[in-house]
């Protein structure tokens, strides 16, 4: 549906985007994740053709971004950051403008607008001036603009940020919904969300990819490290790591800091993902330690991203 | 074709439903129609042209005021990039906003229509010079909104947008009084660009090629900068 090559933007000496390159499939889910400053945007901008590529080519469907814009666009919703609305409009008013443009007639205007009312919850609130509107009304207003023609490809740039989490689960809920059918493009760093919402996952850092996965692989691929977490009372460290250092399978087991003073806290490293926890808890059984906390740690995508995207020294 | 049309309506109604085009218009009316009245009994001579002298200065403040928000606003509150994603080209939005402008400016000038109706009772009053007057009117301020959008394309603040506009205006209208402080060699090209000087030709009631092109030109170069300024942007 989307390709995009050897994608670079400067802004002046800055590069904001370095080369990337990307392809997104017909109904996919897709997040792009990264830190503030990764190049989220800018690389959302130039999708949409706000901003033009310093090089690189991008490809929606058999048109060339810079040859076919208004083609595009109109295959295209996009959502800003933060929805940046007309002020001094009344939403109707601007929803009603936003269609028009699109180059809706007044019939299939009306229509239109009802459906997204449903949709998006504007009811209460198609009355009112933009400027009185919350940030999480705000938002969904920008949604409705968004879908108004029922686009094949939505790109969102941070649809969640600020709302409060009823809002967000309701945004999230929007998107799982339209991304059914529709090709979703959506920006964030808030790794949850990709969880919930993306089928794969892009993660941007500096301008650069460096990771581009389902995100269901990204959580095994990362890291060969396999953790059990344990917290024990009424036991000596030296005799814990001697007896469970002993068991097959584990690597080394390592002090960690307890809750209270009096728990030892001991982390045990793992060669492989096999689940060690039964052997380890009848090694346990056996001796008169007190087991108060026992957890397999299992790899988020919030320890795949700072693992990607921190700056190692 | 028609998205410019629906930019511009949607402009043109963001003006009328705030109080700014009523404000704006009513100071217009209130400024020309003074200067023009406490001196017009003197003269005793039923025609408009103190009325007409007086425009270019009450332009060059009246309508960067109008147009200071047009790019201004939009990229200060970042509503350019939802409406530049729309499927529209740079070219419609220009266009669309220009001339929102320029009918702002026709509207405000509607009302002064009455002065030569009342005039025309009172004394012979000849219809070509107003008739040219009127055209001219226009021109001047279809020449001061290309300008007055191009200040408003350089900032986002609408305070700057207006002053810009403000000093561009006023010199192209008052350069051709100011020839005494240039090179003779000079005069003649600064002369000429005195948009005083077209519009009186104009308002004389000659409607002659070279001053429209003038205006014309004013209104590219106005426009053409503002297109430039945009895409340095992007």
């Amino acid at each position: 549906m989307i390709h995009v090559e050897n994608l670079t933007k400067y802004y002046n000496d800055f590069c904001a985007v370095d080369q990337i390159n990307f392809n997104i499939k017909k109904g996919e889910i897709l997040g792009l994740l990264g830190p503030n400053g990764a190049g989220k945007t800018t690389t959302l901008r130039m999708l949409t053709g706000y901003f033009m590529p310093t090089s690189g080519t991008i490809r929606v469907k058999d048109y060339l971004l810079d040859e076919h814009l208004i083609e595009i666009k109109k295959m295209m919703g996009y959502l800003p950051e933060s929805a940046p609305l007309y002020h001094s409009m009344l939403v109707y008013d601007y929803l009603d403008y936003v269609a028009g443009i699109r180059g809706m007639d007044k019939s299939q205007r009306i229509s239109r607008i009802r459906q997204l009312v449903d949709l998006c919850g504007l009811d209460d609130i198609m009355h009112r001036s933009i400027n009185e509107l919350s940030k999480g009304l705000n938002q969904r207003v920008g949604l409705a603009h968004a879908m108004m023609t029922d686009p094949e490809i939505l790109i969102l740039d941070e649809p969640t940020s600020g709302l409060d989490p009823n809002q967000i689960a309701e945004i999230r809920d929007i998107i799982r919904k339209i991304g059914k059918e529709k090709t979703v493009v959506l920006s964030t760093h808030i790794l949850s969300e990709v969880e919930a919402t993306c089928d794969r996952v892009v993660i941007i850092d500096k301008g650069k990819i460096v990771a581009d996965d389902v995100t269901e692989n990204l959580k095994q691929a990362a890291g060969q490290k396999y953790f059990i977490h344990l917290t024990l009372l009424n036991a000596d460290f030296q005799d814990v790591q001697d007896q469970l250092g002993a068991i097959e399978g584990v690597r080394a087991v390592q002090r960690t800091q307890g809750a209270k003073s009096i728990d030892l806290g001991i982390r045990l490293e793992c060669e492989s993902a096999e689940d060690l926890r039964k052997t380890i808890y009848q090694t346990i059984k056996q001796t008169p330690w007190i087991l108060v906390e026992f957890q397999q740690e299992t790899k988020t995508l919030e320890t795949v991203f700072r693992e990607l995207t921190s700056v190692h020294p | 074709m028609q998205q410019v049309i629906r930019i511009c309506k949607k402009e043109l109604k963001d003006y009328f439903i705030s109080p700014i085009a009523y404000i704006v218009i009513s100071i217009f009316l209130l400024v020309t129609g003074w200067f023009f009245f406490t001196t017009f009994f003197y003269y005793n001579q039923a025609d408009l042209r103190n009325f007409f002298d007086l425009l270019p200065i009450t332009f060059s403040f009246l309508i960067p005021a109008v147009t200071m928000r047009l790019f201004s606003e939009e990229l200060n509150v970042g509503s350019y990039e939802m409406l530049l994603t729309l499927p529209v080209t740079f070219t419609d939005i220009l266009f669309g906003k220009f001339l929102a402008g320029v009918l702002f400016v026709a509207a405000a000038l509607i009302p002064t229509l009455a002065y030569p109706i009342c005039i025309a009772f009172m004394g012979q009053l000849d219809w070509g010079p107003v008739a040219g007057g009127y055209i001219g009117a226009v021109l001047l301020g279809a020449s001061f909104v290309a300008v007055g959008l191009f200040a408003s394309s350089l900032t986002r603040n609408q305070i700057i947008a207006f002053i810009v506009g403000m000093v561009i205006c006023f010199t192209l209208a008052l350069i051709d009084k100011m020839l005494l402080f240039f090179p003779r060699s000079l005069l003649g090209v600064i002369g000429y660009l005195g948009a005083d000087y077209h519009f009186k030709n104009i308002a004389k009631g000659i409607v002659d090629s070279r001053d429209i092109i003038y205006f014309f030109s004013v209104v590219f170069i106005g426009l053409y900068s503002t297109h430039l300024v945009m895409q340095e942007k992007n």
